[in-house]
């Protein structure tokens, strides 16, 4: 008799926790049959921080597809399919440079990784403008931003399809610890 | 690992699935009506409720044999092809040697001489007081990618080509230890060239001829410069990035024509071979490694030695479709010349993709070494080391020419130490194999059958795509990679620096685009038996087997140095720089430099008429691209798999090109 009132207080939190995790498990795995991301370039993209007097507002351009799992996936296959892999590897690096780890020579941001895609860089990076749609760029970038943790952990995918490429574990969750450091055994990640 | 170790392994496991397999009662089920065995099945014995007379029991004893059986088989014990154990020549007996040509004390190409030996005659350095050597002099490239680059020495001026941007020094050798700079010539390469370019941004050397230092870019230019001067003589552009076309090769003067070859295949690129005109630059013939025999130039004088690589178009028809035109076969190794029977030697690259099952056929001409009339290009032989080759066996590899006593005869050969793990000795008038022995562990062939020439290929390391195949030995950088060796008519050996890997590998669908990679295929690399990534393998090639043999940690990636001091050196990737004894392998001196050593060692008499060794250290190439391109070491396939395997390299040395020069004091 005096669980009943208790019980219906605590349904309403859970319902909106429940609620809330499904909207976010619904962006997550969401689909798009019709792409309509942004298909212009983002344009006054900054390469340098360094601006003369004070920093003026960069306008940021979000990526559309940041936090799905889907677009992830779509992603690292287009990874392969465009030879990405072919010069930065799953990510370590070759001909290319490393993605996985922090450094990045022409940005991190979405923005700055989808116009190095689709603009080239003079040291060896090719131009794909013409090449590539849009929305598979989008794509790439959150497969590009995953690799180094710059993705939100729910929109990772919880394992590579092919030979196990990193040391320990076949997740790539946990690919986000800094450039050249020794990653901790597999059980201390979440 | 050893025969006997593996048949006690097989003959454990099988022990105990045979136990497994008593203890749940494995049976046979007797079809009753025609007396065959229809099925094979596993019943467990609480289950087994039939007649006695409709099913029996394989006895025990009888699968006891069976297992005997199998572990003896044949297949077993040859699973891997293992290098005969090193054993010194006798006394006494013939050993192989040389027509040399009169000493200048100079070294006017990367091999020094035509025949491709890398001997020096010079012989102040010798093995009793090579303990004495240091270092004189150093100089900075201001590059710091992999300096694969042998110094030239001319006219008491050493000329060093460094690697992209391909800067041209020329060192003043008269001033003493100062050597200061008498002129440096910048090609200016196109930067965008470094993103093509499969395994670090290298250059293998120039080469000095009629006045002129000649080399080529990254971005596909030969350029002749005047040696005293540093003045462009002509630029010839012959390649194009766009299409995934690099140049990292040492050029080969022969006959006022220079020849060269383009890299690239990693990328789709179609090889070729193209002799410039010396005084103009300009391109009198180009010999393509696959398409049809008039873009090959195979003519009427072409008489391979095997029937397997006779027939017309065999650059079209081994190949489907229209695959030959990004099928690979590039020209980045070594070209050696005998003047006496007017013909150039040198291999072609691996097919492309890496990935077989996209380009069926025996895919010529790929992986194979090529004779021809420098003349007019003509091929005279070839002779396919490696068709269909499944694991980036390039077939770029120097080759040495050399005369060998052979079962009573003095042959003339070539030595052709392959990736794909055996020294071929072969006639070089005619291509005939006379003999190819193992000097790395292999399990991917079991040998070349010397009556057809073909290479037999072990079926279960042929990858599928999606399929991961294991113990790949030797890997893709092969037994041993484009690293030079040297050679000794004193001690009739051959000095091979080489690695030990061996490799997993997983086949993918590769894409075609150009100016892209075009491979289809993760690649995972580890040291292989024994645990040490590398090895100097003195070679004795009239016994086919090792006379001695040193292993290193990490491969040995530097060319070798042989001497009339009978000392030979090399260097190691975590920057010493060592000399050993040509006739036993004793370790004599050795000097750390300031990073890995990837760089040919070479000598020279000095306007004091001392003798000088020099050597250029700055970590790089494929097997140091972990350290010169600051690749990440978590993932296992960078740089085409090699970073799985040097993931300690960063550790033991950093990057930065300095030469270096010894004398005794």
């Amino acid at each position: 008799m005096m669980l009943r009132p208790l019980a219906c207080r605590a349904r309403t939190p859970l319902l909106l926790v429940g609620a809330a995790l499904a909207v976010v498990g619904c962006r997550r795995e969401e689909r798009r049959f019709r792409e309509s991301p942004p298909a212009t370039t983002p344009s006054a993209v900054r390469v340098s921080a360094l601006q003369p007097g004070t920093m003026a507002d960069t306008s940021h351009m979000p990526n559309p597809y940041e936090s799905s799992a889907y677009a992830q996936s779509e992603g690292q296959r287009l990874f392969g399919w465009y030879n990405c892999a072919g010069c930065h590897a799953n990510g370590g690096g070759g001909m290319g440079p490393p993605l996985m780890d922090d450094e990045w020579i022409y940005g991190s941001s979405p923005e700055n990784i989808y116009n190095t895609i689709i603009q080239g860089r003079p040291n060896g990076m090719p131009s794909f403008a013409g090449k590539i749609p849009s929305p598979q760029i989008w794509q790439l970038v959150t497969y590009v931003r995953s690799l180094s943790g710059l993705t939100p952990m729910s929109g990772r995918s919880a394992r590579t399809e092919h030979m196990n490429f990193y040391q320990g574990a076949q997740s790539m969750q946990g690919a986000q610890t800094p450039k050249n450091s020794f990653r901790p055994p597999a059980s201390e990640f979440p | 690992m050893s025969v006997a170790r593996e048949q006690v392994e097989c003959l454990h496991h099988s022990l105990i699935i045979l136990l497994c397999l008593a203890a749940r009662g494995y049976a046979f089920r007797d079809d009753a009506r025609n007396g065959r065995f229809r099925a094979l099945i596993f019943t467990h014995p609480m289950t087994l409720r039939m007649s006695y007379e409709r099913r029996f029991r394989v006895p025990f004893r009888f699968l006891l044999l069976v297992t005997l059986a199998a572990c003896t088989r044949e297949d077993v014990a040859s699973r891997a092809r293992e290098p005969a154990a090193p054993a010194l020549p006798a006394s006494g007996t013939p050993r192989a040697t040389v027509t040399l040509d009169a000493e200048d004390g100079q070294w006017t190409r990367a091999a020094k001489s035509l025949s491709g030996i890398r001997y020096s005659q010079l012989a102040q350095i010798t093995a009793d007081n090579v303990r004495n050597l240091r270092p004189v002099w150093t100089f900075s490239t201001s590059v710091l990618r992999g300096h694969e680059e042998a110094p030239l020495v001319v006219n008491n001026t050493m000329y060093i080509l460094t690697p992209y941007p391909n800067l041209l020094y020329a060192l003043d050798l008269t001033k003493g230890d100062s050597a200061p700079t008498k002129w440096m010539y910048n090609p200016k390469p196109q930067s965008e060239a470094q993103g093509v370019a499969c395994c670090d941004v290298v250059n293998r050397g120039p080469v000095f001829a009629n006045g002129s230092i000649i080399f080529n870019t990254l971005d596909n230019h030969v350029i002749a410069v005047d040696a005293a001067t540093g003045a462009e003589k002509w630029n010839t552009k012959v390649g194009e990035i766009n299409n995934g076309e690099t140049m990292t090769m040492s050029p080969l003067v022969v006959k006022n024509m220079v020849l060269v070859g383009n890299s690239g295949g990693e990328m789709g690129v179609r090889g070729w071979l193209k002799a410039l005109d010396l005084g103009s630059g300009s391109v009198r013939w180009t010999a393509y490694s696959t398409g049809p025999d008039s873009e090959v130039l195979i003519g009427a004088r072409f008489k391979p030695h095997y029937p397997k690589d006779r027939g017309k178009d065999l650059g079209v028809s081994t190949w489907t479709g229209a695959q030959w035109k990004i099928g690979g076969g590039t020209v980045w190794g070594w070209i050696s010349y005998d003047p006496t029977l007017n013909l150039v030697y040198y291999g072609t690259a691996n097919p492309g993709p890496w990935n077989p099952d996209q380009r069926p056929g025996d895919n010529k001409w790929t992986s194979s070494i090529f004779a021809r009339d420098p003349d007019t290009g003509e091929a005279v032989w070839a002779y396919q080391m490696s068709p269909h080759d499944l694991h980036d066996y390039d077939g770029v590899n120097e080759n040495l020419l050399i005369d060998v006593p052979w079962k009573g005869q003095t042959r003339h050969v070539l030595i052709h130490p392959d990736r794909n793990g055996y020294v071929y000795m072969m006639d070089r008038a005619t291509g005939e194999v006379l003999s190819a022995e193992p000097f790395v562990h292999i399990t991917t062939t079991h040998g070349v059958d010397l009556a057809n020439g073909m290479l037999r290929y072990e079926p279960s390391k042929h990858g599928r795509v999606g399929e991961v195949v294991r113990d790949i030995c030797p890997a893709s950088p092969g037994g041993k990679d484009w690293q030079p060796s040297s050679f000794s008519p004193r001690t009739g050996l051959v000095y091979l620096p080489h690695q030990n890997l061996c490799q997993d590998s997983e086949g993918l669908e590769a894409n075609y685009i150009a100016g892209t990679p075009y491979v289809g295929m993760n690649v995972v690399m580890t040291a292989g038996p024994g645990g040490n990534r590398g090895e100097l393998t003195a070679w004795d090639p009239a016994a086919g087997r090792a006379a001695w043999k040193l292993t290193e940690d990490l491969p040995v990636w530097s060319g070798t140095l042989a001497t009339a001091g009978d000392v030979v050196f090399y260097g190691t990737m975590d920057g010493w720089f060592k000399a050993v004894d040509a006739r036993t392998g004793a370790k004599l001196w050795q000097y750390k430099t300031g990073s890995g050593i990837i760089g040919q060692p070479m000598t020279y008499r000095g306007p004091d008429g001392k003798q000088y060794v020099a050597i250029m250290s700055g970590v790089g190439g494929w097997a140091g691209a972990i350290v010169a391109g600051n690749l990440d070491p978590r993932d296992s396939t960078a740089a085409l798999g090699m970073v799985a395997a040097m993931k300690d390299l960063p550790s033991k040395t950093t990057k930065g090109g300095t030469l270096y020069v010894f004398a005794l004091p």
